[in-house]
């Protein structure tokens, strides 16, 4: 039972290609792999901390204002991340820009605390969030290797091919939109053949 | 004249060129899950930039008169969040005290709205965009309120451009395994890549 907590996330349930949350931090930073392993790990480290608290505090927090109770939770956490990510990490701060603050809003994390940790203990909270984050990352990484690898001609600032001309419009908005449609597309594909319906 | 300058560049820079949606990523849930339909996207849209503008001209007050005589600018996204949420909550009571009939409408999109990104997202931009200067002043305000107000419009207007290619793609055959979000994905694509179209409209720097 306490492993299929931790693997549901990874691809049975995947937070972005399955369930479709958590979709701006996915678009917006993937444009690079190193902003990409930044943000996963940032979202992570949120999620594991705020599924804590809340299994935690879950008999306290009465029913009727939990939702702003979660949010407070998630929003200390957050600041967390962004005075340490301020302090050692200015390059990765800056790249990340507005979406370390929305990390608060970052729909799987509070969609984990209503529909999981508010109802399970708390050993089987930390694998869900550990599931989840590691699920989040995997398509935040995927999506960046796309784009990286087309748009810039790189990986983690390392060039691939150079004889290859980059497609520039790959890192600008509309190519992570593509590639997130194409990957969505392929995943489910995958899921249908080995499951069919 | 400068000043309506600025100000017609700020809206213009926030609906057209760099658009909430399909520049900056921000609102991409509702984006996604509420434009099947031109009905219901126009109510979200709406609804969005109602609190947009109220968001804009409460954090503003809260970062000036509260956050920096304090010094305590570090808990903006605590405080942030806080005065959205209630924000939201007051925003639904006083509706639905007032004009029922516009609570009908947008009744069940107001509480998903605490947890839209733009909404946060826009009073984040104005504070490091206008409220980095030195004291309040009531330029700031205005411009964060204009900032606001077009976002929102952008936000509507992207809503609605979509729900229309959503309600026709629903009736094309499209391939098993895009149908639905994907091939959603797919189109707003090629529609963020029509508004970089827009791009050299606003000066640099501006």
């Amino acid at each position: 039972m306490k492993t299929k907590d931790f693997t549901k996330g990874i691809v049975q349930e995947n937070p972005v290609l399955v369930l479709a949350l958590g979709l701006c931090p996915v678009l917006a930073v993937s444009n690079s792999l190193k902003n990409a392993v930044g943000m996963g790990l940032a979202a992570t480290f949120v999620l594991f901390c705020s599924n804590f608290l809340v299994s935690t505090l879950k008999g306290l927090i009465p029913s009727k204002i939990r939702i702003p109770c979660y949010i407070v939770v998630i929003a200390s956490f957050v600041v967390l991340v962004e005075l340490y990510l301020g302090a050692y990490q200015p390059a990765l701060n800056e790249s990340l820009g507005l979406f370390v603050p929305l990390i608060v809003v970052n729909c799987i994390i509070l969609g984990r605390a209503e529909a999981f940790a508010s109802r399970n203990g708390i050993l089987s909270s930390l694998l869900d969030a550990l599931g989840m984050g590691l699920g989040f990352t995997l398509a935040l990484v995927a999506t960046a290797t796309v784009r990286e690898a087309l748009g810039n001609g790189t990986l983690w600032g390392k060039t691939l091919l150079p004889a290859m001309r980059p497609a520039l419009i790959m890192i600008l908005p509309p190519g992570a939109l593509l590639t997130l449609g194409f990957l969505m597309g392929t995943f489910r594909w995958i899921q249908g053949r080995r499951h069919p319906l | 004249m400068t000043l309506l300058r600025q100000i017609g560049f700020i809206a213009i820079g926030a609906i057209l060129v760099n658009n909430f949606v399909l520049h900056r990523f921000l609102g991409l849930c509702p984006y996604m899950g509420v434009s099947k339909r031109t009905q219901s996207a126009l109510g979200m849209g709406l609804a969005v930039t109602f609190v947009m503008t109220m968001a804009s001209a409460v954090t503003w007050m809260v970062y000036e008169y509260l956050l920096v005589p304090y010094q305590l600018t570090f808990l903006r996204t605590v405080a942030y969040i806080l005065v959205i949420a209630s924000l939201v909550q007051l925003v639904e009571m006083i509706v639905q005290k007032t004009s029922p009939s516009l609570h009908t409408a947008l009744g069940i999109y107001l509480p998903l709205i605490t947890t839209n990104c733009a909404v946060l997202g826009v009073a984040i931009l104005n504070a490091d965009r206008f409220l980095a200067s030195e004291g309040a002043s009531g330029r700031d305000f205005l411009f964060s309120l204009t900032q606001g107000i077009s976002a929102g419009i952008g936000f509507t207007l992207a809503m609605l451009l979509m729900s229309g290619i959503r309600e026709r793609l629903e009736r094309m055959p499209v391939p098993k395994s895009l149908k639905g979000l994907p091939v959603a994905f797919i189109a707003a694509a090629l529609m963020s890549m029509a508004f970089m179209g827009f791009t050299g409209l606003v000066p640099e720097g501006q």
